[in-house]
């Protein structure tokens, strides 16, 4: 049994083009580390240099927001199912268009 | 009350009504887990955005932002323009709303309908076609006047001065509040006040996730939290997909009778999962959820009928909440 990671286009580079890849780990952190040996490069789109998860990337475990699991320490089992997603909500256009009005 | 002043003097007061059908059934003699919809889609223009837009406009007048004949510049998905188009032609404003085009038919026709003219960003450039735009919008005229639904505090303040005492009012043993994170104004707002009233009560947040056409390839570090936002107001956060969402929408309208938007059956999606822990756990639940609108402006995206795998193509690339 493994984890199952959904990976977002924009990372796919990483993965050799597949969406979805397969890990091991009983936490994200070393889900996240037995990703990179296998896909160079991944973690450091997810994690910032100080170590925590990047503000633009939300991670889920079974659908739920890993922030409010423990974050990178998050607890994961066999058959857990991750996706990874860019943190654009709902009317992301919207939001884009907005923060370049008020020139943010 | 029943009589009012005005349509603005009828935004909020709206019904929580009980989903006896769709609550999970627990055991005998175990505390009871019961489920309840606030009914937004009672407010003038039919969603839960009447509050805020009623508020930033409000706020906006009492500060002296916005004067009589102004232009308000808007980019919405949607509810948030038809409640300002409303608000601003009964206090004499003009709006323009700046929107992606991959939105419902219905949406422009009703926004145009309120008075309100549209700017379309288009759906294939991306972010950066939308900033585009936007920029350029702002540089054609400066004078036209922003009320920032992310990022303005009259958003959360709505919904903590009006949905949260309602909540509070009518279902006192309330333990879970569940709405839709998309500004976040209803979550932050209401569950801010909850917080401050109720002991243990448990935000729970549902984020739709849309198909892979809408997130695209947008660069990772060029995401946008709203301004809004403060995680420690919430408790759990879901992220619900296109499939689950119609499902849930469906089974709203087919079990309950409540005909609501995509966005609604996803919050319901979250609020179902938290009710059957607590029938796990045996603890008791009175999970108050949102329904954010009617399903009236989805009509045409067909995904009341046919197969879940028809309905999740036919909404694939649309902002359905």
């Amino acid at each position: 049994m493994a984890i199952e990671v959904r990976v977002p286009t924009i990372l796919r580079s990483y993965t050799g083009g597949s969406k979805v890849v397969e890990g091991s780990g009983d936490t994200l952190t070393a889900l996240l580390d037995d990703l990179d040996a296998k896909h160079n490069g991944l973690k450091g789109r997810l994690i910032t240099p100080e170590g925590g998860l990047h503000r633009f990337v939300n991670i889920y475990v079974n659908d739920e927001d890993v922030r409010f699991l423990g974050a990178l320490d998050a607890k994961l089992n066999d058959g857990d199912s991750i996706t990874i997603l860019p943190a654009v909500a709902g009317g992301a256009l919207g939001f884009a268009a907005a923060a370049a009005l008020l020139g943010r | 009350m029943a009589r009012y002043e005005s349509l603005l003097d009828a935004c909020g007061g709206t019904p929580l009504v009980g989903l006896p059908r769709l609550s999970p059934a627990v055991d005998e003699g175990a505390p009871p887990v019961r489920l309840w919809a606030k009914l937004e889609d009672r407010n003038p223009t039919g969603s839960v955005k009447d509050r805020p837009a009623l508020f930033m406009v409000r706020e906006a007048e009492e500060s002296g932002h916005l004067r009589p004949g102004d232009t308000i510049l808007e980019p919405t998905s949607g509810n948030t323009g038809i409640a300002l188009a409303m608000v601003a032609k009964l206090r004499g404003y003009r709006v323009v709303c700046v929107m992606p085009e991959n939105v419902s038919a219905e949406r422009i026709q009703l926004l145009r309908m309120y008075g309100a003219e549209i700017i379309f960003s288009p759906a294939a450039g991306g972010s950066n076609q939308a900033v585009a735009t936007a920029k350029q919008i702002a540089a054609e005229h400066p004078d036209w006047k922003m009320l920032f639904q992310y990022g303005n505090p009259a958003n959360a303040r709505a919904h903590y001065e009006t949905t949260g005492p309602e909540l509070l009012h009518d279902l006192p043993t309330i333990t879970h509040f569940v709405a839709g994170l998309g500004t976040t104004g209803t979550l932050m707002g209401t569950g801010r006040f909850l917080k401050e009233k109720v002991e243990g009560i448990q935000i729970v947040a549902a984020e739709p996730r849309y198909g892979e056409l809408v997130y695209g390839l947008r660069n990772i570090d060029e995401g946008y939290v709203p301004e809004l936002y403060d995680a420690t107001v919430l408790d759990r956060r879901f992220s619900v997909g296109t499939r689950d969402a119609v499902l849930r929408t469906r089974q709203l309208v087919e079990v309950e009778g409540i005909f609501a938007g995509f966005s609604s059956g996803a919050i319901l999606h979250a609020a179902l999962a938290v009710a059957h822990e607590a029938v796990r756990d045996g603890r008791r639940a009175d999970v108050a959820f949102v329904i954010a609108d009617g399903g009236w402006k989805y009509l045409s995206t067909g995904a009341y009928g046919g197969t879940l795998n028809d309905a999740e193509e036919a909404l694939e690339g649309q902002l359905w909440a």
